[in-house]
């Protein structure tokens, strides 16, 4: 077998391990407090960073006095953003992500003419303990000259109001468009009807359990700077801190991602707090270590979504979609994020197809500067939000239509025999059996019987909802060539080095991260098939740039599709190394040779056998190999899958309102998805129930705000509202297999759907219990409140 | 600023420290003592990462200074096993996905074990209301939910 890219390439040597639920190896210290995360790290010598902050939303930075703060005991030094102005590093937080037209203000590790947002780095402190660090911060004396601030992205752009950026004057920092446009006007023209949803989709704070970390040591002997980070990416920060931030060539700076306790998107990014830890020990010769306080996240992690959007559906009176047209302006933030700018547009407005056959779909998004954390991907970005909208107008649609929602849907899926489909926004859809997953979910339920238990409640003045969410998702960003025709900064390509050594077991070297998908367990099994091992024999390692050459990093529901895929590639090449030794050794030809449990033997002679394990010992003796052959038995795969893949699937929630108190029950709710091959179904399912979590989350209970100072008022985790045990269903969860025809394994990816689905479910299902009141729409988070609001007057 | 010598067992053994007054129970726990497994995740009582036994009651130790722990016993997630072994607990854990991160999951241990020692039957919405303080952002709670259901099955069958 040399087919390295064939999807169902798994030759003879199945080990059983790949589709097995086996526990996880990685749980053990996390289970009895030995995991290691940043902040349980400690160096001889640890000085602590505090970060003075902006607590204006904007304002020009007239004078930062840090004499004070300097002479308290236990401070070691204080930097103001000047310093590192004068410190001659390039000081640049680079944007991973150029649009057409886009502007790019300049993004410094400290402000040093105004600070744009609430929570601005503005001067850094160095000291010998936590306490004195965060003591001296209330001794900087910073002078402000206050301006007035905008905080949401449509007034931002309509409102007459100072620029957040000079170089923007009207808060615009990018206008993208996708799609025909008049073909699109021209579907509106001939539909039969034509129905619109506005909608808002509120900004998301992630709430890793973690804050984010960092403990820098710069080694002045060797000029090489160590940096411990909470990071989904430890490639990717390394590469953005190089050049554009420290002026460090790569192989001077070793990133390494230790237990990382949940990113959910925040910790993908190269945020100026790392940078400034890094650069204070490279200053003072000292390892510094800063760890965020919660309201520190608040105020800087990248926020999520952001979106204020109009949406027109145009539709036949037999249900058939004819097209879709989007309006949304996107809050960005004031500083243009990593991928803050491929969030809102490719990643959003390349999904509006969702699981339909629309022939015609437009969409227009503005970029828009406020003076706000910066927003950036967050679980299921952009995907979700563009899921969100298409599914919203569907449901509108049916309203209508007087239609049934689920049977709407059903009218216009695209079907098993159409794939690989080309979407009118752009995208190629790998596989699908849209209608199949759609079935067993509404089977869960009992879609029409449910349906008539609706009608009877109604009756009796009880208000059941069903909502139903169809999805896809486009997951595991490639190739790398149409990223960077897009305007990618990075590649879309995954690194992994499988290694036997000369004992036979085996060591797979990943470039991806893991902060709680469970890789080390999940890659393990990929290789035990491919090798026929168990995976006890199988060590993984991630999150060290100088052990793991390459990478680029765990987003976008990439590992396993991505990085899986690299790790079988790199696979079955030292398999198909270990057949051409075991031939030679065996003397017999490369083709008479079958792979079963690890074991090479000549066909129909199974005694003529040698185990992978002692070929393994063979390759590193180099004694006796094939002639011109190098010894070792290892490879470095470096992987660019030729499109992205498409996970789907549909969700059902079943939820019971009362309208006299705002109430809102979760009665049940069904996630029937389909990520492809599925490597390890517990861990998928673990996947699911944590982004159901979050999309209910997003649909009932999150959303930051802004006061009217632009202060963040949800600042803390008792005024952001994480839900916690009680708030949450019992999910039942399904799938079904559709196979990525280009992946080598098989398999879609599984990170985001859940919450992708979970947000439109949930907000269908409440819309729809309040149909007698005629609500079509209500925003997020639907709160008691503001579904009393809407029944008001009709109770 | 002045120190204060306090004396604290934790997970039976005994320590001797000096605290500033303000000095939080966990920031001694983890700093002082080393005992690295409670996480800080909030600073405001409200995630439970930092969870701790003193004197059999599971708190937040963020809530609680340091000073006011002198002469307790403190049991953290680093004595929940037994000479080496997982308990029944943190094995069921692992059996059930109950973690992924695992930033959340040293409080949560604990916060379930003491739990399990008050109530050794509960139902599925006395565990959620159990472990409703103890905040997690990557499991959506079934799975903890289900494991430690399981160890109340288990001890059930003990009994």
């Amino acid at each position: 077998m040399s087919d390295a890219d064939g999807a169902d390439s798994n030759d003879d040597g199945s080990s059983g391990a790949f589709g097995a639920a086996i526990e996880r190896g990685e749980d053990v210290p996390l289970l009895t407090g030995d995991g290691q995360y940043t902040d349980d790290i400690s160096l001889p010598g640890t000085t602590h960073l505090a970060i003075r902050r902006s607590d204006h939303a904007h304002a020009r930075l007239e004078s930062v006095d840090t004499s004070a703060a300097e002479a308290m005991d236990g401070v070691v030094a204080v930097f103001t953003g000047e310093d590192v102005v004068e410190s001659g590093v390039p000081n640049t937080i680079p944007t991973a992500w150029d649009l057409p037209g886009l502007v790019q203000p300049q993004y410094r590790m400290l402000a040093t003419d105004k600070v744009r947002h609430e929570g601005t780095a503005v001067a850094a402190v160095v000291a010998e303990t936590p306490h004195a660090a965060h003591d001296a911060l209330e001794r900087i004396s910073v002078e402000y000259e206050p301006l007035e601030h905008v905080t949401d992205p449509v007034e931002a752009v309509e409102r007459d109001v100072p620029p957040v950026h000079d170089e923007a004057e009207d808060n615009v920092a990018f206008d993208f468009e996708l799609g025909d446009s008049d073909a699109t006007d021209e579907a509106f023209a001939d539909a039969d009807r034509v129905t619109s949803v506005d909608l808002r989709q509120p900004r998301i704070i992630p709430n890793a359990m973690e804050p984010r970390a960092a403990l820098a040591d710069w080694e002045e002997t060797t000029e090489k700077l160590r940096l411990w980070m909470t990071s989904q990416n430890p490639h990717l920060h390394r590469m953005l801190l190089s050049a554009g931030t420290l002026g460090l060539p790569e192989n001077r700076i070793q990133v390494i991602a230790p237990e990382v306790g949940g990113g959910f998107g925040s910790k993908i990014y190269h945020y100026p707090d790392e940078a400034v830890t890094a650069w204070c020990s490279m200053q003072l010769g000292r390892p510094v270590k800063w760890q965020a306080t919660r309201s520190e996240s608040y105020l800087t992690d990248c926020h999520g979504r952001d979106h204020v959007t109009t949406g027109e559906i145009a539709l036949d009176d037999d249900g058939t979609i004819r097209g879709v047209r989007v309006e949304t302006h996107a809050g960005l933030g004031a500083q243009l994020s990593q991928f803050g700018t491929a969030t809102p547009s490719y990643l959003y407005a390349t999904i509006l197809s969702g699981q339909y056959a629309i022939p015609a779909i437009h969409c227009r998004v503005v970029g828009a500067f406020t003076n706000t954390t910066p927003v950036d991907a967050y679980r299921g970005a952009g995907r979700a939000e563009g899921i969100y909208v298409i599914e919203r107008l569907v449901d509108v649609g049916a309203r209508e239509l007087e239609m049934d929602p689920a049977e709407l849907r059903r009218r216009n899926l695209i079907q098993p025999d159409e794939f690989p489909f080309e979407t009118a926004a752009a995208l190629v859809y790998d596989s699908g059996e849209y209608e199949r997953a759609m079935d067993v979910a509404l089977e869960h339920v009992d879609y029409d019987e449910l349906r008539e238990r609706q009608d009877e409640l109604r009756e009796e003045g009880r208000y059941l909802g069903i909502g139903v969410a169809n999805f896809v998702e486009s997951a595991g960003l490639s190739p790398s060539g149409l990223a960077g025709d897009l305007g990618a900064q990075a590649g879309g390509w995954e690194s992994s080095i499988v290694r036997f050594d000369s004992t036979g077991s085996v060591t797979i070297l990943a470039g991806t991260a893991d902060q709680g998908q469970g890789h080390r367990t999940t890659y393990a099994q990929i290789a035990a098939e491919e090798l026929g091992l168990s995976v006890d024999d199988i060590d993984v390692v991630e999150g060290d740039t100088d052990r793991i050459p390459q990478g680029m990093g765990t987003y976008g529901s990439r590992s396993a599709s991505v990085g899986g895929g690299s790790i079988a590639r790199g696979a079955r090449e030292v398999r198909e190394k270990a057949r051409r030794i075991a031939a030679h050794q065996l003397e017999t030809p490369v083709d008479d040779l079958e792979f079963e449990d690890g074991e090479f033997h000549v066909t129909g002679a199974p005694d003529r056998s040698l185990h992978i394990q002692t070929i393994a010992h063979e390759a590193y003796l180099g004694h006796d190999l094939p002639e011109g052959m190098d010894p070792g038995l290892e490879e470095t795969n470096f992987y660019d899958p030729e499109n992205f893949t498409y996970p789907f699937g549909t969700h059902v929630a079943v939820v019971e309102v009362e309208p006299e108190t705002g109430e809102i029950e979760i009665e049940r709710y069904v996630a029937v998805d389909d990520c492809g091959e599925i490597i390890n179904p517990m861990i998928v399912e673990g996947q699911v129930h944590g982004g159901i979590a979050q999309g209910i989350g997003a649909a009932l209970y999150e959303g930051a705000a802004y006061d009217d100072e632009g202060h963040l008022e949800t600042r803390r985790m008792d005024e952001y509202a994480v839900p916690h045990s009680t708030q949450l269903p019992e999910f039942e969860t399904d799938s079904t297999v559709t196979p990525s025809p280009h992946n080598p394994i098989g398999v879609k990816g599984v990170g985001e759907s859940a919450t992708i689905a979970a947000t439109p479910t949930m907000v269908s299902a409440v819309v729809d219990a309040l149909e007698p009141f005629d609500v079509d729409h209500l925003d997020m988070p639907i709160t008691p409140e503001s579904v009393w609001r809407a029944t008001e007057g009709d109770r | 600023m002045s120190e204060h010598d306090i004396s604290v067992t934790v997970n039976g053994e005994q320590h001797e420290l000096s605290v500033e007054p303000r000095t939080l129970l966990v920031t001694a726990l983890r700093d002082e003592l080393g005992y690295t497994g409670a996480n800080v995740g909030c600073e405001t009582g409200r995630c439970g990462a930092c969870t701790v036994r003193v004197n059999g009651e599971a708190i937040k130790s963020c809530t609680r200074l340091a000073v006011q722990a002198d002469g307790s016993e403190i049991e953290t997630v680093e004595g929940l096993g037994e000479n080496g072994d997982l308990s029944a607990l943190q094995e069921r854990f692992q059996e059930h996905h109950g973690l992924q991160c695992g930033y959340c999951t040293p409080g949560m241990l604990v916060t379930a074990e003491t739990f399990l020692r008050e109530n050794d039957d509960p139902s599925r919405e006395e565990i959620r209301e159990a472990i409703e303080g103890n905040l997690c952002r990557c499991t959506g709670y079934q799975n903890i939910v289900d494991a430690i259901e399981a160890t109340a099955d288990q001890l059930g069958e003990h009994r």
